[in-house]
């Protein structure tokens, strides 16, 4: 077997609970328990986080930057999806 | 001997400990096998040094005699260390690093959740937070056991030599004298036994995980608990105390 | 996509103070050059470790042991960040390693010289993190995005190293003579090489000029290096100590200091492998990596072995 530095994975970092992940960077390590342990010893040295996804990079699918059209400006013009499309009586006050 | 003489002993005895093996972890930093690991080591290192000092400032105000934590790791010979000669030892190579400190997390972890219930609160404060620094210590370091002794032929010999080398040095970890007697009757020391047994469960466990063999029937050393060491520990002190011997009045 | 057409496109995002991403289209000499620098950087981080290692079995208080411990392991992260930061433009960690223990990559210079005394410990935090964090502030805002991102976590962990290098020139600076004397001959020993850090002259500096371009760099050598020593001779003088350089001079026009250069040859022959430590490093850092070959294939038989298991079960 040839030496290597072992696969990539991604790490994300929950900051509090209730809180989403978030991406905070990679790192290498040769299986689960490794990878979970190192980005413990990584990326939380000064308490960032407190709880951890280690997903292998090779699993996450990444759209392209030819995307971007396609994906994303067809959902630029869908106003009514935001709240503010619509008018509510004063009468009713907050919803 | 009073009680707060056998304090101050007590609390030398396991701050010593901590002080010398994070003084030997120490020199892995920058050395490691990988850079994952050589931060995560570095971590454990970092706790077990943050212990002694926490352990050293107890034992100094315990002492009463106006020194400080620096003068007790920095000022005394090896004749007045207590710390475990297994942490002593050189670190070897990697596997014998990790076996080390496995069979040493492992004794901290059970040793520390009975010192918790110490009836003196700083001891006890002070395991209370050593037992949660000390569980990541053991799931790491008995993971890596586990990788040792099931992953290559020359990694599983490397491990199991390192434990046959290391059993010898196990048995003074439990070793009680009149220090330990006076101070468990007051509540505050443990009593090893009650550790001794539940360690034995989970290095037979770990090691079987493993496929490593336990080492049945050896002679052990003995010596720390009077302040007898191997030949390391004076050059581990010559080492770690050379500039506050050679600046006596500096202050740093 | 046409080339010019994608050209455009990376042009604008320069244009635009915008990040250029991973998958996003580059040209190759952009690539090329990130390549180089990250890497230099990382190695840099990576290597920087053993100089500042070597003291602290030598530490002379449990506070200055933990304190140096926590730092040498920072720069392991930060080599560990800048290296996964390279990945990202296709190029494997283990070649990286290849390049940086075949002695085929570079790293910065500074830490070719040895840590003589504990004083040395604070001129390195103190000097060399205060230069390098120059540079890194800078690099906060490159544009490419994994780069930018790495710096910004770098700086926030930076903050420390600076001032416990100078806490350590306090400590000394202020303390017995024999510890003044100290703290005075690190500063003799690092100033210069303190200097070369921010790399050639303008003028002779060839990678310089695209950096800027491409917003990988956004000050040139030269600007970098007046700013340290703005910056830095305040300090000096607070300590008491001096700065081993003659010329040294308030230059009211510039409203900065006048200075004299480094010399530059012996920076050239520290980068091409004859500084007093070269050697060590290089011999140190393939050290680790060979004796830690038979614990990266015990975990990866043993991860073999495993995920086998998983599958059955």
């Amino acid at each position: 077997m040839s030496d290597n530095q072992g696969p990539v994975w991604e790490i994300f970092l929950q900051k509090k609970a209730g809180q989403p992940f978030v991406h905070c960077g990679s790192l290498h390590a040769y299986d689960k328990e490794m990878a979970l342990q190192n980005a413990r010893d990584l990326y939380t040295r000064r308490g960032e986080g407190i709880s951890i996804w280690a997903v292998p990079s090779n699993a996450i699918i990444a759209s392209s930057p030819e995307d971007i059209g396609p994906f994303f400006e067809p959902s630029n013009d869908k106003v009514y999806r935001h709240p503010t499309f619509y008018q509510i009586p004063d009468a009713i006050g907050h919803m | 001997m009073t009680v707060n003489d056998a304090l101050f002993q007590y609390t030398l005895r396991l701050g010593d400990t901590n002080l010398i093996l994070g003084q030997r972890l120490s020199e892995w930093t920058g050395h490691g096998p990988f850079l994952e690991e050589d931060l995560a080591l570095t971590n454990i290192t970092l706790d077990i040094t943050g212990t002694a000092k926490s352990l050293l400032e107890y034992a100094a105000l315990v002492e009463g005699k106006s020194r400080t934590a620096d003068d007790l790791a920095y000022l005394r010979n090896d004749r007045h260390y207590f710390n475990a000669q297994i942490t002593e030892l050189p670190n070897g190579d990697y596997a014998r690093t990790i076996v080390r400190q496995a069979i040493i997390d492992c004794f901290d972890f059970y040793f520390y959740t009975e010192l918790a219930k110490s009836k003196d609160e700083t001891l006890a404060g002070i395991a209370q937070k050593s037992i949660k620094e000390v569980t990541y210590h053991l799931r790491h370091t008995a993971s890596w056991v586990e990788r040792f002794g099931d992953g290559t032929e020359e990694s599983h010999n490397k491990a199991q030599t390192a434990l046959n080398e290391l059993w010898q040095y196990t048995g003074e970890l439990f070793e009680m004298n009149e220090i330990d007697e006076i101070l468990i009757k007051e509540g505050i020391a443990v009593d090893l036994n009650l550790v001794k047994a539940k360690w034995e469960q989970y290095m037979t466990d770990l090691l079987q995980k493993s496929t490593l063999v336990k080492p049945e029937n050896v002679f052990m050393q003995t010596g720390s608990r009077k302040g007898i060491h191997t030949e390391y520990l004076a050059f581990i002190l010559a080492e770690m105390q050379a500039l506050p011997r050679m600046y006596p009045d500096a202050k740093w | 996509m046409e080339i010019n057409k994608f050209e455009e496109v990376f042009e604008g995002k320069l244009a635009k103070n915008e990040m250029v991403e991973p998958k996003d289209w580059m040209p190759e000499n952009y690539r090329k050059h990130l390549i180089r620098q990250i890497s230099q950087h990382a190695h840099s981080e990576i290597v920087g470790m053993l100089p500042e290692g070597n003291w602290i079995t030598r530490a002379p208080s449990l506070r200055a042991k933990v304190v140096l411990l926590a730092k040498v392991q920072d720069e392991g992260g930060h080599g560990l960040y800048l290296y996964t930061a390279a990945e990202t433009l296709g190029i494997s960690r283990d070649e990286l390693l290849t390049n940086l223990h075949t002695g085929k990559a570079k790293y910065s210079s500074i830490f070719n010289y040895p840590t003589l005394t504990w004083a040395d410990i604070g001129a390195v935090g103190w000097l060399v993190d205060g230069a390098a964090i120059m540079n890194q502030v800078m690099l906060q805002r490159a544009s490419y995005g994994p780069y930018a991102r790495a710096m910004v976590r770098i700086c926030k962990e930076e903050s420390f190293h600076q001032r416990q290098g100078f806490e350590i020139m306090t400590h000394l600076a202020f303390g017995t003579a024999d510890q003044k004397a100290m703290a005075q001959d690190a500063l003799n020993r690092w100033w210069y090489p303190t200097m070369m850090m921010f790399g050639p002259p303008d003028a002779d500096s060839p990678n310089s000029e695209n950096a800027v371009k491409w917003r990988i760099k956004r000050e040139t050598n030269d600007q970098l290096r007046q700013k340290f020593v703005n910056q830095t001779v305040p300090q000096v003088e607070y300590l008491g100590l001096t700065v081993p350089d003659v010329n040294l001079k308030w230059n009211e026009a510039k409203k900065g200091y006048d200075f004299s250069e480094p010399n530059w040859v012996e920076f050239k022959n520290v980068i091409s492998g004859n500084g007093p430590c070269n050697k060590e490093r290089l011999a140190a850092r393939n050290k680790a990596h060979d004796e830690g070959a038979w614990v990266r294939e015990a975990a990866q038989v043993f991860a073999k072995k495993r995920s086998e298991v998983y599958a059955a079960a």
